[in-house]
């Protein structure tokens, strides 16, 4: 799945976009089933009924509840009957506190004082626009057994199993044939002796081969040749040589192994999270910045686990085992859903290293060039690893300076110097390069 | 033939019975080399199974693989907050407005921090007063960052915690207090209200308290004069800008007089504008900063200037007094009377004279001229001690009267001149506490050293004048375990509130008159003009009786106070590097040049030429190029300093010498930077001005000192001046004329493109950057080489180093002394030369200053030339030209041929001899994590072997370009500084772009006073100079 990348402005007016059609989108929702409930009540009594339930529960509960975790509010699997059986509370008190909670928090009521205080005087928001059978889906829905584990995992983990076979069947195969062409030549060779041993004992005169110059007698006599060689040798092992040198310090690819497994694809990628979300210093900072972890809490106090696409080596347990990781350098106690305040600071591995005497401002080439990100950093929201895509060399810069044209539009600190410029060079747009960024001073300070 | 020469192994050969020499020919190692040890042990030497062969071998494969392991990159971590700050972004600085109070320096700051730590001093522009960092306190950020702090609070030499500390004091103070004993506070002045309220309280719970106020250079005399004139202790204001005439008696106030701060007004004034401009004439002894920018400097002993400031007050107001002055003085003092009683109210007298009386007759001057530059009204608090008060202090002390002293900012160890009576008396207190950030000459001997932090993580208030408040706010969480002193004295009076909220509560009720504490907090400063009600004086109220009166004719007082001195006068100065130095263990201060002397990582005896002959002193220079110096031993009333180093200096009075505070420092500070000898040892009375016997001494003192040559040699076209009186009526081309060459037998302008060998450059597009240096507003401060240091990354190389003219400073101010009288004299001797005879002596005659020169500054950093000489020879190209007219240096690309350095005629470019950062041979700042700390990011650390030099701040252009660019707006002038243009508060430096027409820059540039340095070489600096104008017109 590839998202496509526009810059920050365009990024930023879609989100809005987005977010009042979705508003929008809710409300009419609402309205419709306040409409539907509400003429609909007579007719269906208290049998609830779990589908309905369910959308009702993620439209309304789900940012605070889960059927089986502890979040902002308490997990709600067998609530009804929970309430019942342990407090003696039935669904009348339930539909009160859904409907009002400060209202029954307010009346002095002993086990909704204890629930307020429980979740730190979080009050719940309420829901007077649920109506009884609303209530009564829902509480159909959380009346539901948990379901069995996913047999898709484990079809999941089988394919892998296939796909390692195959890999060893591949082996096999070439295996059988390089024994093959052993067999065969060792064949030859069995039939060459005999045919010698019969011609011997036949008495047949096998041609003794002329005696010539051996070839490389011949090569090294012919000194032309030879000059050659060795030029055309002397060339290559200073092609390589360079080659080798040159590459020395470019770390193009690095992939390091980082503290915590960092998925850039389910981000980026899959979810389509915008990358200046989080590495917001870029805008407006040399660097991009590594998001603090105050940063990652933001979405993983309620994203909890992984419910995307799995593969073999990157399981649902895999990645809930690095969003505990998470947890644990943040401070966060999952279950109590409270920073204990230990906190653990996480010690990445940076992979894009410039050296210390070249210059780079993020600011520049993001919001001023409005360049995407994905142009030096490569397609990062496929990167289930990250990796240094560019080779980050001087040439790399430069090459992508002479290229580039600037960006002048609508930005008034251009307006003087771009005309001028413009029709110094007699060209309608302005490379990097036009304006100044070949200059060794303008990166080496 | 063979050869007769004899070989001299050393001076003892030259003895025939040396027993050395006999030694040495049986023998020619006197002690055994240990042969034996290393071969004797034949089994292990046989077992070893290493043959030379194999340990080849080895050294060969582990070269080999060190050299393709360093192939691979390092592993770079990378470690973001857990819980990001808000105010803070990586890599954008934030800047916090607060003041430095040390005692000394008071000043209202600006602190750039990065990613939270504080790495460089700006000047608050906010700020009414005081609002301009001087050398000193724009090195400030770097004590911060000191290795050598006190990390937490000790008892003798052992850590102990806070609480600890607070148990055991309290328990000690009620003992003191119950044993009736007194318990004296010794602090610096702090002229802080919630300070003095805190105190008040302190006294009131332990009631028998003295508060003891010690400035340790004092300006006593003047508190005194002015409390008995106007009834409040405090220090009169003055405001340079608007002065005619400004006559000084000893008064360095653009060095460290009364505080400071005066040199931005005073540059105000220098500027000539619509043909006008202040007069100064200066009469001091010692070759002081001040004496130097004057249009006229009268050189006279302390004790004749007392009789000439006498001698004015009755030429100017009248009456008669006594006392008599070579005819020559005489004859100044009367026309600096005249020059004052013209310019009436325009006109003001300062003194430095350490002598009430003396004061006393400055501000009746003062008060006769009806003086607009003299404010008596608001007066400057930064001064407040008392030396009589310090001075029973001790009697007490010794007299066992003293139960509990508790110190902090300051040093009396090191700042008393007695202060082994001191020690003495410290033994006989059941309690002693400092507070302080080293373990120092006083904390080291006190029962506590209290960690206190410094102030850029502090809390505090100051009344810098009267009315006028600034705050000081943390801009770091505190490094160590730290407490300040209004802490502790919260902790002790059992009030539980943090200082923080003290301060605020003090500020509401009786500073702020309503106004906004966040917005002072925001701007540092906040002017109260009401009169406030701050409990401000328990310091009076007590000391009255130790306040010296002037006398009823204080002119006729002062003039027969002197006494026929016999012998020398010395008159104790402070640096403009080191103050008093509190501030001895920061490296960019040792190895800031004195503007003066341009000496570096020491202080000396200012000695006059003649004098120097007399005694026998000898200034010389060896083959190095260093200069060296006699040793003299100082006696000042029995007390005597041996070894002090000697330096003749131009313009030292004769029958004068001269000598700096702040060096000598014995603990708290590296090996390195023990430099110097301790003045406060011959401050005696505290009294700035002693007679002195000075006998040579044996040996030749190193000097660093980083010019050695000091006049100009008649060529006036590197510092152009004029006078003011040509000035105004001649043309520019009189004065400032553009050098001609020869072309075709024609004379052509050097900035003709005819006689240019370089194609001219289009720079008429986008920016083009210039600075502008105005010789006339320059006062030589140096508060630029400070900002530069600070900014760039420009490394310390110590002493040694310094010696061999190897110092980095990216901008240094060039200080001539003229040959003549005048630097007009130079050039009328160098055009008058004619004929080898007159050229080999007259020449010889001119490299030696006068003996009162005229003086004169100028910053020199690269200049940026268009046409510039070291980018061609370069053959690498690491030097290239930038469009904006920026020399840039790309300092990965220089190899170290060092071609650029010999073909710069600036002589500005300087050579990384050594890697100066994480290097034990340079153990300054750069050598600790901590030190590293202040390192600017956006600016590499430079390696061995490169060459660097003044980038004109690309990184500060550059961002103020980045942050237009990113708001879509035009650049207003006044956006673009450098680090230098940004410290400059005389406004000498102007920087800004020239492409830009209505710049201040662009402005200046199409001045008639512009030149370039050296304008015949046709480089077409970026660079430009304002001519120096003198006022020498006498009424």
């Amino acid at each position: 799945m590839k998202k496509s990348y526009q810059s920050l402005e365009v990024n930023s007016t879609n989100n809005m976009e987005q977010v009042t059609r979705r508003t929008l989108g809710k409300n009419i929702l609402q309205l419709s089933f306040i409409l539907l409930l509400t003429l609909s009540t007579s007719l269906f009594a208290q049998e609830g009924d779990p589908a309905k339930g369910k959308t009702l529960f993620n439209t309304n509960c789900a940012s605070c509840h889960n059927l089986d975790r502890k979040m902002t509010g308490p997990a709600l699997r067998h609530v009804e009957q929970r309430l019942s059986d342990d407090h003696g509370l039935d669904r009348e008190w339930l539909s009160a506190w859904i409907r009002n909670s400060a209202a029954v928090v307010k009346s002095g009521d002993d086990y909704g004082n204890k629930i307020f205080d429980e979740y730190n005087g979080t009050a719940m928001t309420a829901f007077p626009q649920l109506s009884d059978q609303d209530i009564s889906d829902i509480l159909a829905y959380t009346a539901q057994d948990a379901p069995k584990p996913d047999p898709a995992t484990e079809a999941a983990s089988a394919g892998g199993g296939q796909a390692a076979q195959s890999g060893t069947s591949n082996k096999l195969v070439l295996g059988a044939l390089a024994l093959l062409f052993a067999l065969l030549a060792v064949a030859l060779i069995l039939v060459r002796k005999t045919l010698n041993r019969f011609a011997e004992a036949k008495g047949v005169e096998v041609p003794e081969d002329q005696k010539g110059l051996p070839l490389w007698k011949a090569f090294v006599q012919n000194q032309f040749l030879v000059l050659v060689t060795c030029i055309f040798l002397l060339l290559a092992s200073g092609y390589f040589v360079y080659g080798y040198l040159m590459q020395v310090g470019v770390d193009q690819g690095y992939q390091p192994v980082q503290p915590i497994h960092f998925s850039h694809k389910i981000h980026a990628g899959d979810n389509g999270i915008d990358c200046k979300y989080c590495h917001s210093s870029a805008r407006v900072s040399k660097t991009s910045g590594i998001p603090s972890l105050n940063v990652c809490m933001n979405c993983h106090k309620s994203v909890y686990e992984y419910k995307g696409e799995t593969t073999a080596e990157y399981s649902k347990e895999f990645y809930d085992g690095e969003i505990k990781k998470l947890y644990a350098a943040a401070g966060w106690d999952d279950a109590e859903q409270k920073y204990t305040g230990e906190t653990t600071p996480v010690k990445w591995v940076r992979i894009h290293n410039l050296p210390d005497f070249a210059y780079f401002n993020h600011s520049q080439h993001v919001t001023v060039a409005g360049i995407e990100c994905q142009t030096c950093h490569g397609p990062v929201e496929e990167m289930e690893i990250m990796y240094q895509h560019a080779p980050l060399t001087m040439g790399w810069c430069i090459n992508c300076h002479r290229e580039t044209e600037v960006k002048v539009k609508d930005n008034a600190y251009y307006e003087k110097i771009h005309a001028e410029l413009s029709k110094k060079y007699g060209v309608e747009k302005l490379t990097a390069a036009q304006m100044g960024g070949l200059e060794c001073g303008k990166c080496h300070y | 033939m063979s050869s007769n020469k004899k070989y001299w192994k050393s001076v003892e050969e030259l003895n025939d019975n040396s027993s050395v020499v006999e030694t040495l020919k049986h023998n020619e190692f006197v002690e055994e080399i240990p042969t034996d040890e290393f071969l004797g042990d034949k089994n292990s030497l046989e077992s070893s199974k290493t043959t030379r062969r194999d340990f080849l071998k080895y050294v060969g494969f582990s070269t080999a693989a060190a050299s393709l392991a360093a192939c691979e990159g390092p592993v770079v971590k990378s470690i973001p907050y857990v819980v990001q700050p808000e105010e803070i972004v990586p890599g954008v600085a934030n800047y916090y407005a607060t003041t430095i109070a040390n005692g000394f320096d008071f000043a209202s700051v600006l602190v750039k921090t990065r990613e939270g730590r504080p790495i460089k001093i700006e000047n608050n522009s906010l700020a009414s007063t005081h609002g301009s960092a001087n050398a000193r306190v724009n090195a400030s950020v770097l004590g911060l960052y000191d290795s050598l702090r006190l990390q937490g609070p000790m008892k003798g030499d052992s850590a102990i915690s806070w609480s600890t500390f607070d148990a055991e004091t309290k328990q000690k103070l009620s003992a003191v207090k119950d044993s009736g004993k007194e318990i004296v506070l010794l602090t610096q002045t702090y002229a802080s209200p919630s300070t003095s309220k805190l105190i008040s309280e302190f006294k009131e719970k332990y009631g028998n308290v003295r508060h003891v106020v010690y400035d340790s250079v004092s300006e006593s005399a003047a508190l005194d004069a002015y409390q008995a004139k106007y009834g409040e202790r405090g220090l009169s204001d003055y405001d340079f800008s608007k002065a005619e005439t400004i006559v000084s008696v000893g008064a360095d106030f653009l060095g460290d007089w009364q505080g400071g701060g005066f040199d931005s007004g005073y540059a105000k004034g220098r500027v000539p504008a619509k043909g006008k401009m202040s007069r100064h004439i200066q009469f001091e002894s010692n070759m002081s900063l001040t004496g130097a920018n004057a249009d006229k400097r009268v050189p006279l002993t302390p004790s004749q200037q007392k009789v000439a400031l006498a001698k004015l007050y009755s030429y100017v107001v009248g009456g008669s007094v006594s006392g008599d002055l070579p005819k020559n003085i005489d004859e100044a003092v009367r026309k600096a009377a005249t020059q004052l009683k013209k310019s009436g109210n325009k006109a003001v007298v300062v003194t430095g004279i350490q002598d009430v009386n003396a004061q006393t007759v400055a501000l009746e001057i003062n008060e006769y001229l009806n003086s607009s530059v003299f404010n008596a009204t608001t007066p400057i608090k930064t001064r407040q001690g008392n030396a009589k008060t310090v001075a029973n202090l001790v009697t007490d002390m010794n007299a066992g009267k003293v139960g509990a002293i508790i110190m902090s900012g300051v040093n009396p160890m090191y700042t008393l001149p007695n202060a082994s009576d001191f020690a003495e008396g410290l033994k006989k207190t059941d309690l002693s506490i400092a507070f302080s950030m080293k373990v120092d000459e006083t904390s080291s001997l006190t029962e506590y050293a209290a960690a206190a932090p410094h102030y850029l993580e502090s809390w505090g208030d100051v009344e810098i004048k009267k009315g006028h408040y600034a705050l000081t706010q943390p801009t770091i969480r505190p490094l160590f375990d730290t407490r300040q002193f209004q802490e502790a004295l919260l902790q002790w009076t059992g009030n539980s509130t943090s200082y923080t909220d003290y301060i605020k509560d003090t500020w509401k009720t009786s500073v702020l008159n309503g106004g906004s504490f966040n917005q002072a907090l925001h701007d540092g400063v906040y002017v109260n003009n009401a009169p406030v009600s701050v409990e401000n004086t328990e310091i009076e109220t007590e000391e009255e009786e130790t306040v010296e009166t002037p006398s009823g004719n204080a002119a006729r007082a002062l003039a027969s106070s002197v006494k026929s001195a016999s012998g020398l006068e010395l008159t104790l100065y402070s640096k403009t590097g080191m103050g008093d130095g509190q501030q001895a263990n920061n490296p960019w201060l040792q190895e800031f040049p004195d503007p003066i002397s341009r000496v570096s990582w020491d202080n000396y005896l200012t000695v006059s030429k003649v004098d120097a002959e007399k005694l026998g002193l000898k200034n010389e220079h060896v083959a190095t190029g260093a200069l060296d110096g006699s040793y003299a031993d100082v006696t000042v009333n029995g007390v005597t300093l041996k070894n002090v180093p000697v330096l003749i200096q131009p313009g030292q009075a004769k029958g004068s010498v001269g000598l700096s505070f702040g060096y000598g420092r014995t603990a708290g500070l590296k090996d390195e930077m023990k430099t110097g000898v301790n003045a406060f040892k011959l401050y005696q009375g505290f009294n700035d001005i002693q007679n002195v016997s000075v006998a040579a001494a044996s040996g030749m003192h190193e000097f660093a000192c980083v010019q050695l040559h000091n006049t100009l040699m008649g060529r006036g076209d590197i510092v152009k001046e004029t006078t003011l009186e040509i000035f105004n009526t001649k043309d520019k081309e009189y004065w400032n004329a553009i050098p001609v060459v020869s072309l075709d037998h024609q004379e052509t302008p050097v900035t003709s493109p005819d006689v240019d060998m370089w194609d001219e450059f289009d720079r008429s597009i986008g920016h083009h950057f210039n600075l502008s240096i105005d010789l006339n507003a320059c006062t030589g401060c140096g508060a630029c080489v400070i900002a530069c240091h600070a900014e760039n990354n420009v490394p310390v190389v110590g002493k040694e180093e310094v010696r061999r003219s190897r110092d980095m400073h990216w901008l240094r101010i060039d200080r001539y002394y003229s040959s003549e009288g005048s630097f007009e004299g130079d050039n009328e001797k160098k055009d008058n030369i004619s004929g080898l005879g007159s050229s080999l002596s007259e020449f010889g005659e001119m490299e030696h200053p006068s003996e009162n020169p005229q003086v004169a500054f100028q910053p020199v950093m690269c200049q940026h030339c268009n046409h510039a000489p070291c980018e061609t020879v370069c053959p690498v190209a690491a030097t290239s030209h930038g469009r904006q007219g920026q020399n840039h240096m790309a300092y990965n690309r220089c190899v170290g041929t060092r071609y650029c350095a010999n073909n710069c005629p600036y002589k500005v470019r300087r050579f990384n001899w050594f890697l100066y950062s994480e290097n034990d041979e340079f153990d300054y700042h750069m050598n600790d994590d901590l030190g590293r700390m202040v390192l600017n990011p956006d600016v590499v650390v430079r390696s061995r072997g490169v060459m660097e030099k003044c980038s004109m701040c690309i990184q500060m252009t550059q961002k103020t370009i980045l942050d237009a660019k990113r708001d879509g707006r035009q650049i207003k002038d006044g956006e673009f500084q450098t680090a230098c243009s940004a410290a400059c508060s005389s406004g000498a430096m102007t920087f800004g772009d020239i492409n830009d027409k209505d710049s201040e820059v662009a402005h200046l540039k199409a001045g008639d006073r512009m030149y370039h340095l050296l304008e015949h070489v046709g480089t077409k600096p970026n660079v430009m100079y304002q001519t120096k104008v003198r006022n020498t017109t006498e009424a």
